[in-house]
């Protein structure tokens, strides 16, 4: 494994037209964004609505073409990348949306979910299709009992494992995160976190977790970077981030962050 | 939220609202400062859906009283009743829901089996609520400030401009800036923060003596989520107003209530102040809430 990142980005700027005023200026989404993602590491991408998070994350799966800047994918320049090139790099990073009720289908059975990027493939015979499917659902938690229901029968924790399986099919290096804990209460936060925690250290993955909730990055991933205004503004270890934010918009997330009293473990049994 | 659609809800009261008859327009509410003790005591409740015949218990066997200016929260996870409990003090279960027992004393007289127009007159003018999606709380079509004055105008004889000069009261009172103009802009010009603000201008424009809020805070940027968990803090401690907030984020509870009820299954399972429930929880589920709680490293400065 070398020392080089998995990922780096270099002055990223997308601009987007508005639709109407023909004569105002674009919206910079984002504006110059310079990242490094490192190898089998947990990065956090924090920031509010309308910082540029998801137009990163789709610039970094080639859904949006960026303005101007260079993604370097393992010394891949990932924006030029055509036809069978885009492709292989596209199984190489896979991304999990934030409402999975909305990012599967609820046609198909949880089995038919997961196997389905194998047949597009035509990885396989359907057999063994099934196969590989039953054993990443069970790498994830989910058992053959939930293999032939479908996405609106399972519950929202069920639903994101079911995701998380259905994104590991073509074993991908890089996982990117977008608000996948977002709407679901906190037990089933916790609960797919450990189920992604553990993956991570098995396949050795490599995670953008993008979020506006600091405190569950800061517990979740190994730095947190802000994103403000289409920048990246700091990126620190959270602990460093908690007791020295630098920027006034990382105090303003720091300070946003409610406290609850802490858990006295010794009342509670393992 | 399941299949049950604020909006919807919303839409009916508004409909009811609009066609009452003017007898109950003269009964202006009681002082809002009265420190009456009991403001609501539940009883027993059990509450159950129809669901394809066989009625599915959403809550059962609830008891909880709240003091009037008092600030309580409701903690319990998706599909655990919270709602359910909320939308039963208010009077607005969905039609397949039924009342199987129990009781709901509002100043000490029954709510269960009252007439529907005696529930609209308690229904925004004594008990109101916050829900937790505010774009799906006001109507696109129409300007803020008449959506505020509305509530004025179904609950008190008077004419429309004093429910307009309530309703900036309102705006203003919720923090908004520059109610004047706010009153003219339509709800998909604000932000979610500002639209949440507008939503509780609704709630509190007739001076309720309780707020029920649902998840208010949800569906809001961690920041502004911070914004308007103070400014119900504060209103609810400058205004003498009880709150009964659900939601199953620890922190914003803590933020803002002084005891808090853990619900589990459609049954209250615990009661204590936040030190207590989050910080030496007795119940399994409180324990496992709490635990799943994420707590950054270094823990700022309470909100």
């Amino acid at each position: 494994m070398s020392d080089e990142p998995l990922v780096t980005i270099r002055g990223l700027t997308k601009r987007y037209r508005r639709r109407a005023a023909a004569s105002s200026a674009p919206v910079e989404a984002l504006a110059g964004v310079d990242l490094t993602i490192e190898r089998g590491r947990v990065l956090a991408l924090v920031g509010e609505s309308g910082s540029g998070k998801s137009t990163l994350a789709r610039c970094l799966v080639r859904l949006e073409e960026p303005t101007s800047g260079e993604i370097h994918y393992e010394g891949t320049e990932v924006c030029s990348l055509r036809g069978e090139a885009l492709r292989a790099f596209r199984e190489r990073v896979q991304l999990l949306f934030q409402d999975s009720a909305a990012a599967l289908s609820p046609r198909l059975t949880a089995s038919e979910i997961v196997s389905e990027p194998l047949e597009i493939l035509g990885r396989g015979d359907a057999a063994q299709r099934r196969r590989r499917a039953l054993e990443l659902m069970e790498t994830v938690g989910l058992s053959s009992a939930e293999a032939d229901r479908r996405p609106l029968d399972l519950s929202g924790g069920q639903r994101q494992r079911l995701a998380i399986a259905r994104a590991l099919a073509l074993k991908p290096r890089l996982l990117i995160l977008d608000e996948a804990f977002a709407g679901l209460d906190a037990s089933i936060q916790a609960q797919v976190a450990a189920v992604l925690q553990d993956l991570r250290r098995r396949e050795g993955l490599t995670y953008l977790c993008i979020s506006h909730d600091l405190a569950l990055m800061s517990v979740f991933a190994d730095e947190v970077a802000i994103l403000f205004e289409g920048r990246i503004v700091e990126r620190a270890e959270a602990a460093r981030l908690f007791a020295a934010p630098a920027h006034f918009h990382t105090r303003a997330l720091v300070a946003a962050v409610l406290s609850v009293p802490p858990l006295a473990e010794a009342t509670a049994t393992s | 939220m399941g299949g049950r659609d604020p909006g919807k809800i919303i839409g009916r009261f508004r409909r009811q609202g609009a066609n009452r008859h003017s007898e109950f327009r003269t009964a202006r509410a009681p002082p809002y400062h009265a420190r009456v003790p009991g403001l609501l005591e539940v009883t027993d409740l059990a509450v159950a859906y129809e669901a394809g015949g066989s009625p599915a218990p959403a809550i059962s066997d609830v008891t909880l009283g709240i003091e009037a200016g008092e600030a309580v929260g409701l903690l319990g996870e998706s599909g655990g009743g919270k709602s359910t409990l909320l939308l039963a003090v208010l009077g607005l279960l969905p039609p397949h829901a039924r009342v199987i027992r129990g009781s709901i004393r509002w100043r000490g007289r029954e709510l269960i089996g009252l007439p529907p127009s005696e529930r609209r007159r308690l229904r925004g003018a004594e008990i109101a609520i916050v829900f937790q999606d505010p774009a799906l709380a006001l109507n696109p079509v129409r300007r803020v400030g008449s959506q505020v004055a509305e509530v004025a105008r179904a609950h008190r004889a008077q004419g429309a401009a004093r429910c307009r000069a309530d309703a900036l009261a309102a705006l203003a009172e919720v923090g908004l800036p520059d109610p004047d103009r706010l009153y003219h802009a339509y709800p998909h010009e604000l932000s979610g923060g500002q639209r949440q603000r507008v939503v509780l201008a609704q709630a509190l424009c007739c001076r309720p003596a309780l707020l029920l809020a649902d998840e208010p805070t949800a569906s809001l940027d961690s920041t502004t989520q911070a914004e308007v968990l103070a400014l119900l803090s504060s209103l609810q401690s400058r205004l003498g107003l009880a709150v009964l907030m659900a939601s199953h984020d620890l922190g914003a509870l803590a933020a803002l209530a002084r005891r808090v009820l853990v619900m589990y299954a459609g049954a209250l399972v615990e009661e204590g102040t936040p030190a207590e429930v989050f910080g030496a929880p007795r119940h399994p589920h409180s324990r496992a809430l709490s635990r799943a709680y994420p707590r950054p490293p270094r823990p700022p400065r309470s909100a």
